[in-house]
C-alpha cells in the first residue's frame, strides 16, 4: 500500500469493546455518536477524558470557521504531517479533504505520490515546510519558516492554525499508526 | 482547576497578542488543557498509576529537547517519585536522536525507508520490566511511529499492561507530541516582530 487518496480501512491490533458494550461514558467520549461504528474510537473510548478532550480539540482545530487558515489549508498541513510521519492512513483522509475544499487534487496527489519535497506554489511550500519541521523531534520549525509564511500571505491567526493544525496531526498519526493498520 | 500549562510553557500572558490569539480556537484552548487533566489528574490509577504516568511523560519531554517543557515534566517526576529522576535522565541521555524515521514495510515506499536506532531501556531492574516497556514504546512512538506494529503492542501486553493502559499510555505519549509542539510553535509566534 502507498500513499492515496482512496479510502482505505483500518483494523485494530487490540480488541476495542463491542458497539452494544458501550457505557454512556464512552458514547459520551465518542462526541460524534456514529463513531460507535469505528473500532478506532471504539479502542480509544477505553480511555474516555482522554478521547473527550482529543476530539473537542480536534474538531475545534479543523472545523472552527471564524477567520483564520482556510481549511483546505488545515487539511494540507495535516496532510504533510502524515505524509512525513508515514501515515498512509491518515494522510489519504485527510487529502482526500485538502483535495476537495482546494479543488487541488493533483497538487495533493503529487505531495502523496512525491512526498514533501515535491514542487508547490510558495503559499503550500510555506505551509508544508513549517509542517514539516515541526514535526521533526527535536523541534525544527524557526524564524524562517515563519518568514516565509508571512512572504506567503498569512496572518497571525493562520499562522496559528498551521501550527495548531500541524502539531495535532502528530498526536493523531501515532495513535492511528500504533494501534493498528489499513486495511 | 490547575492553570494552563500551554499558557504558562509558551510564557502566554493575558491580555498579550498570543493570548487573543488563542481565545480564537476557545475549544482546542479548553481541551488541550483538559487531555493534560485527564493524563495526569486521572480518575483511576487502575490501569496507568501516577508514576508510570510521570516517568513517561519526563521521558517523552526529555527526547524532545524543549527546556522549558523538559523541565516541567521532570519537575512533575521528582514530586511523584524523586527516585526515579536520576534513572530517567541517564535514560533520556542514551535514547535521544533526530526523528521521525523508519522502515516502510510497504514494498511501494521502501525505497523512503530511513533506518534508525530502536531504543531499549538499559536500567530495567530500576525501572521495573512494565515500566521500561512502556519508555521503549514510548520511544517507538515518537521517532519512529510507522515501524509501530502488533509485536510491539504484544510486548507492552506481556509486560503487564492491559488493552485500556495501552490505550491511555498511547494517549499520553501521543498528547506530548502535540503539547510540546504547540508550545514551541506559539512561542516563535509570540517573539516574532
Amino acid at each position: 500500500m502507498k500513499f492515496t487518496q482512496d479510502k482505505l480501512g483500518w483494523e485494530p491490533w487490540l480488541e476495542p469493546p463491542a458497539e452494544d458494550e458501550l457505557t454512556e461514558a464512552h458514547r459520551h467520549a465518542l462526541v460524534d455518536k456514529a463513531r460507535a461504528a469505528s473500532p478506532y474510537f471504539r479502542l480509544l473510548a477505553l480511555d474516555p477524558r482522554v478521547l473527550h478532550a482529543r476530539t473537542t480539540t480536534d474538531n475545534d482545530i479543523f472545523y472552527n470557521a471564524d477567520g483564520g487558515l482556510p481549511r483546505a489549508e488545515r487539511e494540507l498541513a495535516a496532510t504533510a504531517t502524515s505524509r512525513h510521519n508515514g501515515c498512509v492512513f491518515c494522510a489519504s483522509v485527510h487529502a482526500r479533504f485538502a483535495a476537495h475544499y482546494s479543488k487541488r487534487p493533483g497538487d495533493v496527489q503529487r505531495l502523496l505520490d512525491d512526498g514533501v519535497d515535491a514542487p508547490q506554489n510558495e503559499r503550500w511550500r510555506a505551509i508544508i515546510d513549517a509542517a514539516v519541521a515541526l514535526a521533526a523531534t527535536p523541534g525544527a520549525l524557526g524564524a524562517d519558516h515563519l518568514a516565509a509564511l508571512r512572504a506567503a500571505g498569512l496572518d497571525d491567526l493562520e499562522i496559528s492554525d498551521v501550527i495548531h493544525a500541524a502539531a495535532f496531526f502528530n498526536w493523531a498519526n501515532r495513535l492511528m499508526l500504533s494501534l493498528g493498520e489499513p486495511a | 482547576m490547575t492553570a494552563d500549562v500551554i499558557d504558562t510553557l509558551a510564557r502566554v500572558r493575558p491580555g498579550s497578542r498570543l493570548d487573543l490569539l488563542r481565545d480564537r480556537r476557545p475549544d482546542a484552548r479548553e481541551h488541550a488543557q483538559r487531555a493534560y487533566d485527564a493524563l495526569f489528574a486521572p480518575d483511576s490509577e487502575e490501569e496507568v498509576t501516577s508514576v508510570e504516568r510521570a516517568a513517561v511523560a519526563a521521558f517523552v519531554a526529555g527526547l524532545h529537547q524543549d527546556p522549558a517543557v523538559a523541565r516541567h515534566y521532570a519537575d512533575r517526576l521528582a514530586e511523584h517519585a524523586p527516585g526515579l529522576v536520576a534513572t530517567i535522565e541517564r535514560e533520556i541521555e542514551e535514547a535521544r536522536t533526530v526523528g521521525p524515521y523508519g522502515v516502510y514495510d510497504e514494498p511501494a515506499l521502501a525505497q523512503e525507508s530511513l533506518i534508525g536506532p530502536a531504543y531499549r531501556a538499559a536500567r530495567r531492574d530500576a525501572l521495573g520490566e512494565r515500566l521500561a516497556a512502556a519508555l521503549d514504546h514510548a520511544h517507538l512512538l515518537v521517532f519512529r511511529p510507522r515501524e509501530s506494529s502488533r509485536d510491539a503492542l504484544k510486548t507492552l501486553i506481556d509486560a503487564g499492561w492491559t488493552t485500556a493502559g495501552v490505550v491511555t499510555i498511547s494517549q499520553l505519549v501521543a498528547f506530548l507530541t502535540f503539547q510540546v509542539r504547540v508550545v514551541a510553535g506559539l512561542r516563535l509566534l509570540g517573539a516574532d516582530r
